[in-house]
């Protein structure tokens, strides 16, 4: 098991975003953290990229606590997060050398690595431009690009397609099965494009209000509702009410300067 | 090293780009410079105590050093906000190097533009005791921005969000600056007050930039040196701690 979590605990304050969840990815897999928004997906990507600490159960990454041995862990894993990490000020190709001297990308090969990403993510000739003149799609395919610079062992990937045209999401998703496939690198990912993660993913667990309520093989999900797509199944796991996520400290901001 | 050199280069490239923020942060001090020191200038050469201009001026360079690294410290919170925090707090690297290389980064900013205040403030009239003691004037505004860098970055280690940092700016930066001997001479000085800027580690950055650019110390450039290295080896301990414990 290169993931593991046991009865993982995050509350803030009284609320639990994550309430006792359970599960375990293999080695080499592809497999995805489904559920509706709020659910705790980005809460428990968080715990175990090391930037927040649970309340209380047990975590391993790579053989590390990422609560512990945060050095060893971050040192296994690479990461896309949900919303913005780049410094909006910089231009994109700064933005990826900072990435690369981050990741101890060697010297040499280091330049030629990052104009391969930008040409992949088509950003390359935009690559002196500022990131904050850059549109939302734009900003999404340079987080990706940075994300994929250094090849870890596990590459999360927190909706990563977020916002993306079909054209797009099929090309990255290729990349990344790619890398899956010739590196033996293990991919955990949420997204909200149910037809990805059935196309892609070995296995699926399935949260809501904080708990684990399904996991399998995508067929295997089928099957146990009787239903003929996915995303069926998945509405029959978790219900048809639509759920608030709370605003990330970014959209708060943007709605107070717009005020 | 790549990585403080690479988080170095990253504050001093957003240094450049903002083009509005370097001039609109020269307008303070030559405002002060202007106003301040023509305003009081006559009334401190009556009361005997010769030219204002010259006492003024390291004041208003230590006010420059103190604004710029205090607010490149803080600004972790705008980091936090746009999220490039993230990325710092997640790569294999340590977190020491990181933070080093970001104070070293606002540090070199905030003495480029205490450079540039000196620089306006010969054309007001301002002279230099000796040309050679500029050297150890700019050490000391590196130690002063060093300083309050790591001062800003633990503040802002413990903030959420920006609504805090106008707060820390009123209730705590300015009372820093004013109560520095930035604008008025130590001697004779009401007793509450000299216990207030004798703690005050700015009081110290003051003086010594007063006594290498204009010889006159209050302190002594020895103490000064001893307790402006003293606090930053202090700060630079608890800004570590502070953002070794940052979560996202």
């Amino acid at each position: 098991m290169i993931v593991e979590a046991k009865n993982l605990v995050k509350k803030f304050g009284e609320i639990a975003a994550v309430d006792g969840v359970s599960f375990s990815v293999v080695d080499g897999e592809i497999f995805a953290l489904l559920g509706p928004n709020g659910a705790g997906k980005t809460t428990i990507i968080k715990m175990l990229t090391t930037v927040l600490n649970p309340t209380s159960g047990e975590l391993s990454v790579a053989g590390y606590d990422p609560t512990r041995e945060e050095r060893q862990a971050r040192r296994s894993f690479g990461i896309v997060f949900q919303d913005s990490s780049v410094d909006e000020e910089l231009s994109a190709y700064d933005n990826m050398l900072i990435h690369a001297v981050l990741y101890h990308l060697p010297k040499e090969g280091r330049k030629e690595k990052i104009r391969q990403l930008l040409e992949f993510v088509e950003l390359w000739d935009k690559r002196k431009k500022a990131v904050k003149y850059f549109s939302g799609g734009m900003k999404r395919r340079l987080e990706i690009a940075k994300g994929l610079l250094h090849h870890p062992q596990i590459l999360f990937l927190d909706e990563p397609t977020q916002g993306l045209d079909p054209q797009t999401r099929s090309h990255i998703w290729e990349y990344i099965k790619k890398m899956n496939q010739e590196e033996k690198m293990t991919v955990f990912f949420t997204t909200h494009y149910i037809e990805e993660v059935e196309k892609m993913a070995d296995r699926v667990v399935v949260v809501d209000k904080g708990k684990v309520i399904a996991s399998g093989t995508p067929a295997e999900l089928k099957s146990r509702t009787g239903k003929e797509s996915l995303e069926e199944a998945f509405i029959e796991f978790t219900g048809r009410d639509i759920r608030d996520e709370e605003a990330s400290s970014l959209d708060r901001m943007r709605q107070r300067l717009r005020r | 090293m790549e990585v403080i050199y690479i988080l170095w280069l990253r504050q001093i490239k957003r240094y450049l780009k903002s083009w509005a923020r370097i001039v609109g942060s020269l307008g303070q001090p030559l405002l002060f410079m202007v106003a301040l020191g023509f305003g009081f200038g006559p009334i401190y050469s009556q009361a005997g105590a010769g030219d204002y201009i010259q006492f003024l001026v390291p004041g208003v360079i230590a006010m420059a050093l103190l604004f710029t690294s205090v607010f490149h410290g803080m600004e972790i919170i705008w980091d936090r906000q746009f999220g490039f925090l993230k990325e710092m707090l997640v790569a294999p690297v340590s977190r020491l190097s990181i933070m080093i290389g970001r104070n070293l980064g606002g540090a070199t900013v905030a003495v480029f533009q205490g450079i540039v205040v000196l620089g306006l403030s010969f054309a007001i009239g301002f002279r230099l005791e000796h040309w050679a003691m500029i050297f150890p004037a700019i050490g000391f505004m590196f130690l002063i921005a060093l300083l309050f860098t790591l001062f800003g970055t633990i503040i802002a280690s413990m903030l959420k969000d920006i609504q805090g940092f106008h707060l820390i700016m009123n209730f705590l930066v300015m009372p820093l600056f004013f109560l520095s001997g930035s604008f008025f001479p130590l001697e004779d000085v009401n007793r509450a007050v000299m216990v207030v800027v004798k703690a005050n580690p700015l009081s110290y950055g003051v003086d010594a930039l007063r006594g290498t650019l204009v010889g006159m110390s209050h302190f002594t450039l020895l103490n000064d040196f001893a307790i402006l290295a003293s606090v930053t080896f202090f700060l630079l301990v608890l800004a570590s701690y502070a953002f070794s414990r940052i979560q996202a």
